[in-house]
């Protein structure tokens, strides 16, 4: 159960297909989701051998299938959640140029949430669909989010920790076998990078400010470096590649590298940055290992992450009442928009007779 | 072709999308007229992809696209262009810090 949805994709897999979408394969003048694994065995696996990006008409196996919707789509929840944490701070930003930014990035958010699920919806599955599985719990999203931000120097460690460990994971997902979910990836690392680097900016100013600015970044760093390491998700190399997802993932080419390896590679990334910040990690077996040339860092405690996947985080309850609220509240707008087309359409057509 | 005459045998206009490989996105690369969309298909295959230049064509009637309107360009894309805090290059991070 270890596939690479910021690293932690633990949703269950029972979600099956509509049953208009099995056993056939797609008309001329259908739309592009329909194809079926059954007819065209081999097809795939030669596809797949050869690297080449597997499409949305291609036929495919329905567990490919399934595996990708419920990634794409946590990744989707992941990105809208995400939106919550930092919203928080718009209305308290500091300056002018910090609300600005802010309210850029979590546009983004936002779009980066609808790039991941119109992809999603290639594989035939409804956008109102995957909403309700957020809404009643049966899809995750990433349990960074579950984490408060309780000063705005988090609004900093979430750009430079949380969504540095997210680009991490985005990256090789570039390389994903399903063409739609590699080209979302390709817009949305283009766009991470503005966030990375305020987040960056706003430690490296509070670091270079007066000691209680110093100190909120200090206590920053501190709450958010142990649960960015958990984003990558529970060891899974060595023996226990060979559990959970991580080796179909790694076979159809969904997943490029272990959660350990990207791990690994964000904390080799990060204590360097960290130090010309001038900020101390709260990790004291965290020193460079000249013989294996990677910085060795501390045991994670996987407890806190499976308590907060499960729920009992910080602001699980509140993350997903927002949510659902946001989304009911909006229904009038959404219903004041179709009405408004509809009249649009009607006169039309009475203009036209 | 005139949209005006319904009554006429005009074929009306397709514009063709042609994915050059695996893992692109379909891209416009021309229009072209014919009565259906099968025919459309099968003419957008002759014209546009002759020397393998496709794996997958997709052909839409042309007056099933709405543009945005030349005249509207400003008003429409303007609210972007203040707005660089949205590109990387706007924040300023040390020199020597790698991987930012």
């Amino acid at each position: 159960m270890l596939d690479p949805m910021y690293g932690n994709d633990y949703g269950p897999t029972d979600v099956a297909a509509p049953e208009s979408h099995k056993d056939r394969l797609p008309r001329r003048d259908e739309p592009l989701n329909a194809a079926d694994a059954a007819a065209l065995d081999g097809y795939f696996d030669e596809l797949i051998d050869a690297d080449q990006r597997i499409e949305p008409r291609d036929a495919m196996p329905e567990a490919y299938r399934q595996t990708l919707i419920r990634m794409m789509a946590q990744h989707a929840h992941s990105e809208i959640i995400g939106m919550q944490p930092e919203g928080n701070w718009i209305s308290r930003a500091p300056s002018l140029r910090r609300k600005a930014i802010l309210m850029a990035k979590v546009q983004d958010e936002a779009g980066h949430g609808l790039y991941l699920y119109s992809a999603a919806e290639t594989l035939g599955v409804s956008r109102d669909e995957l909403l309700d599985r957020l809404h009643t719990g049966r899809q995750k999203y990433s349990s960074i989010f579950n984490y408060p931000t309780l000063t705005w120097a988090d609004v900093g460690a979430i750009g430079w920790l949380v969504d540095g460990a997210a680009i991490m994971n985005q990256v090789p997902l570039c390389r994903c076998s399903y063409g739609p979910y590699a080209r979302a990836m390709i817009r949305v690392c283009k766009e991470e990078s503005f966030h990375q680097r305020q987040g960056f900016e706003i430690l490296w100013t509070l670091a270079r400010g007066t000691d209680a600015q110093k100190e909120m970044a200090q206590d920053a760093a501190n709450r958010w470096w142990w649960p960015a390491l958990m984003m990558f998700g529970p060891p899974d190399s060595g023996e226990l590649a060979q559990q959970g997802h991580t080796a179909q993932s790694m076979a159809w080419g969904i997943k490029r590298f272990s959660n350990d390896e990207l791990r690994q590679k964000f904390v080799d990334m990060t204590v360097p940055q960290a130090e010309r910040i001038g900020l101390t990690l709260p990790d004291p077996d965290l020193r460079w290992n000249d013989e294996r040339g990677h910085y060795d860092f501390g045991a994670i405690d996987w407890d806190e992450f499976w308590r907060v996947l499960k729920g009992d985080g910080p602001c699980n309850a509140q993350r997903l009442e927002h949510r659902v609220s946001a989304h009911e509240e909006g229904a009038w707008v959404r219903e004041a928009a179709t009405a408004y087309a509809r009249k649009q359409a009607e006169r039309t057509r009475a203009g036209a007779a | 072709m005139s949209a005006s005459a319904p009554e006429s045998d005009a074929w009306p206009l397709w514009e063709v999308f042609v994915r050059a490989k695996r893992g692109l996105s379909h891209t416009h690369v021309g229009s072209l007229h014919a009565p259906d969309a099968a025919l459309a298909l099968h003419n957008a295959r002759d014209l546009y992809t002759r020397r393998q230049e496709g794996v997958s064509i997709w052909v839409v009637p042309a007056s099933a696209i709405t543009a945005s309107s030349p005249e509207e360009r400003d008003a429409f894309f303007d609210p972007a262009a203040d707005k660089v805090y949205r590109h990387p290059t706007f924040y300023e991070v040390p020199e020597d810090v790698e991987y930012l």
